[in-house]
């Protein structure tokens, strides 16, 4: 579904990213893995269009579509769940949804709207709060309902679970099983390396920009060198 | 009591056209961060064409919506040409470009059509007066006040009810993030052109029939008063830019009639001290917004 290949971003005249290749498969859930810095932001920025690469490509269902607008790729089904959940926090929870939904009809963004609803509970009870009243896990929540909202085919994620409290943690890997068993394609950018390794099928470890391992959980838990990976180093 | 009540209604009337001005301004700070200095010339265009609609023989019914669509067209125009090109730019060169605009727009008028005052006429009901107890009202002042009400009402339905008002505020509040949502940066940054340019227009309509005439720089005055009323509402945020003008018209009149004579002339100057005193104490203006994200 998603194939990228030779992928170098850079910011002035650093490489955030260097030769990344990966692809994801049609109904798999893809982990992105590494230590702080390593350019796994960067990597996601850059497929969603809001950065542009300096070499490289990026395909998706076979068309090319390296170095689109964003508004663009979004309509082309790939949605991006941005670090730091980036919420409107001056709009109302339903508001923030229907931005979501602004590239499908209005029937279908009142359909999706209720599905919300029912998905997300702690949403409804706030349908009318401002977003900016919610708390870091309802945020969340709300960040990734509003990217729902469009219909993606792809969905990405960037550090779902960054700054929540346990207990939080544990709604957003459940969310993300619940999508994977709705079929959903998932890409998604973890720091919780070893949690993320038990819901992806397979995952990719960045480190300083290149891709260095890809495989499976089990696999990529088993390979020593990559220890540091893991208890965030 | 009643001075103040006459002073009070005249400040509304006179801030009215100063709200819908800064209201204009505010909406293009909102999804540009641009502080738009050439938001007059769409008055000085208008002006123009409704000096060319009456010489022809037009009657005001006809200048009023031509004038509004003049200034919506001249904003998508000057968007076009000009904005455009500095999408994302940092605020200083927004600001030199909106500025080069401005004398752009009049150098063009001082060039190709002249540089004396072009007067026109008035329609007569401007000066018409009626009273309300021990008060004189302007029929004008009522119309202003009416309109520029509807106009706000209007103005916030949109906002609130409908996908673009939303898309609008999104853009405004956090630009990449609504792009990522699929808000095309076109259409919202366009879209808010042409509201800003409407609001420009009906500001235009009372300002051009009150004045009868226009010139080259005619567009400083409304300009400087739109982007001063947004300055002391706070920059960003639409309800203070609509406080923002209802404030300045208000200490204009009161100041104008309760200022000793050998002053009342300075007026403007007055206010323009006042202003820099409120910013000494509130540098943000009257509204605190959050700092917004840039295109």
């Amino acid at each position: 579904m998603l194939e990228v290949a030779g992928l170098t971003t850079k910011y002035g005249a650093i490489s955030a990213l260097r030769k990344a290749t990966l692809r994801v498969g049609s109904g798999e859930v893809v982990g992105l893995i590494g230590p702080n810095g390593a350019g796994k932001t960067t990597l996601l920025s850059t497929i969603a269009g809001q950065l542009t690469p300096t070499a490289g490509s990026i395909s998706f269902d076979g068309t090319d579509i390296t170095g689109a607008p964003p508004e663009k790729l979004l309509r082309s089904g790939l949605a991006l769940v941005p670090e730091h959940r980036r919420i409107f926090v001056d709009l109302t929870v339903e508001e923030n949804l229907k931005i979501g939904g602004i590239t499908v009809s209005g029937t279908e963004r009142s359909g999706l709207l209720d599905e919300m609803a029912e998905q997300f509970p702690v949403l409804r009870d706030k349908w009318t709060t401002a977003a900016g009243f919610l708390s870091g896990g309802e945020a969340q929540q709300l960040a990734i309902a509003r990217a729902l909202m469009s219909r993606p085919r792809l969905l990405m994620m960037d550090e779902p679970s960054l700054g929540l409290a346990p207990v939080l943690v544990d709604v957003v890997f459940d969310l993300i099983e619940s999508l994977r068993a709705a079929g959903r394609t998932l890409l998604v950018v973890e720091q919780n390396a070893s949690r993320m390794l038990q819901v992806a099928d397979r995952a990719y470890v960045l480190r300083s920009g290149e891709v260095v391992a890809e495989g499976t959980g089990a696999e990529l838990r088993s390979r020593d060198d990559l220890f540091d990976t893991f208890v965030g180093g | 009591m009643t001075e103040l009540l006459q002073n009070l209604i005249d400040g509304l009337g006179r801030g009215s056209i100063y709200a819908l001005l800064a209201l204009g301004v505010g909406v293009i700070f909102g999804v540009m961060h641009l502080l738009n200095f050439a938001h007059g010339e769409l008055i000085t265009v208008s002006g123009y064409a409704a000096f060319w609609a009456l010489g022809s023989g037009w009657s005001w019914v006809l200048v009023v919506p031509l004038i509004i669509a003049v200034a919506i067209i001249t904003s998508l125009v000057i968007e076009r040409i000009a904005f455009s090109r500095v999408r994302g730019a940092d605020d200083f060169t927004l600001l030199l470009t909106s500025f080069g605009v401005h004398f752009v727009v009049s150098a063009l008028f001082l060039l190709y059509v002249s540089a004396s005052v072009k007067n026109f006429a008035r329609p007569g009901w401007v000066t018409n007066t009626y009273a309300l107890g021990s008060l004189r009202i302007e029929v004008f002042d009522t119309v202003v006040i009416g309109v520029t009400l509807v106009t706000l009402v209007a103005v916030t339905l949109l906002l609130q009810r409908t996908m673009f008002g939303l898309a609008l505020r999104a853009a405004a509040a956090d630009f990449e993030t609504a792009r990522l949502m699929g808000v095309k940066s076109d259409s919202v940054i366009r879209g808010a052109f042409a509201l800003s340019g409407l609001l420009a227009g009906i500001a235009g309509v009372f300002w051009l029939m009150r004045a009868g005439q226009t010139t080259p720089t005619a567009g400083i005055d409304p300009m400087l008063k739109g982007v001063l009323a947004a300055l002391v509402g706070g920059l960003g945020s639409l309800r203070g830019a609509v406080l923002g003008g209802f404030t300045l018209g208000l200490a204009e009149v009161v100041l104008r009639s309760r200022l000793p004579d050998s002053v009342a002339s300075l007026t403007e100057g007055v206010v323009f001290l006042l202003i820099a005193l409120l910013f000494v104490f509130r540098p943000q203006g009257i509204i605190t917004v959050a700092h917004a994200e840039r295109v």
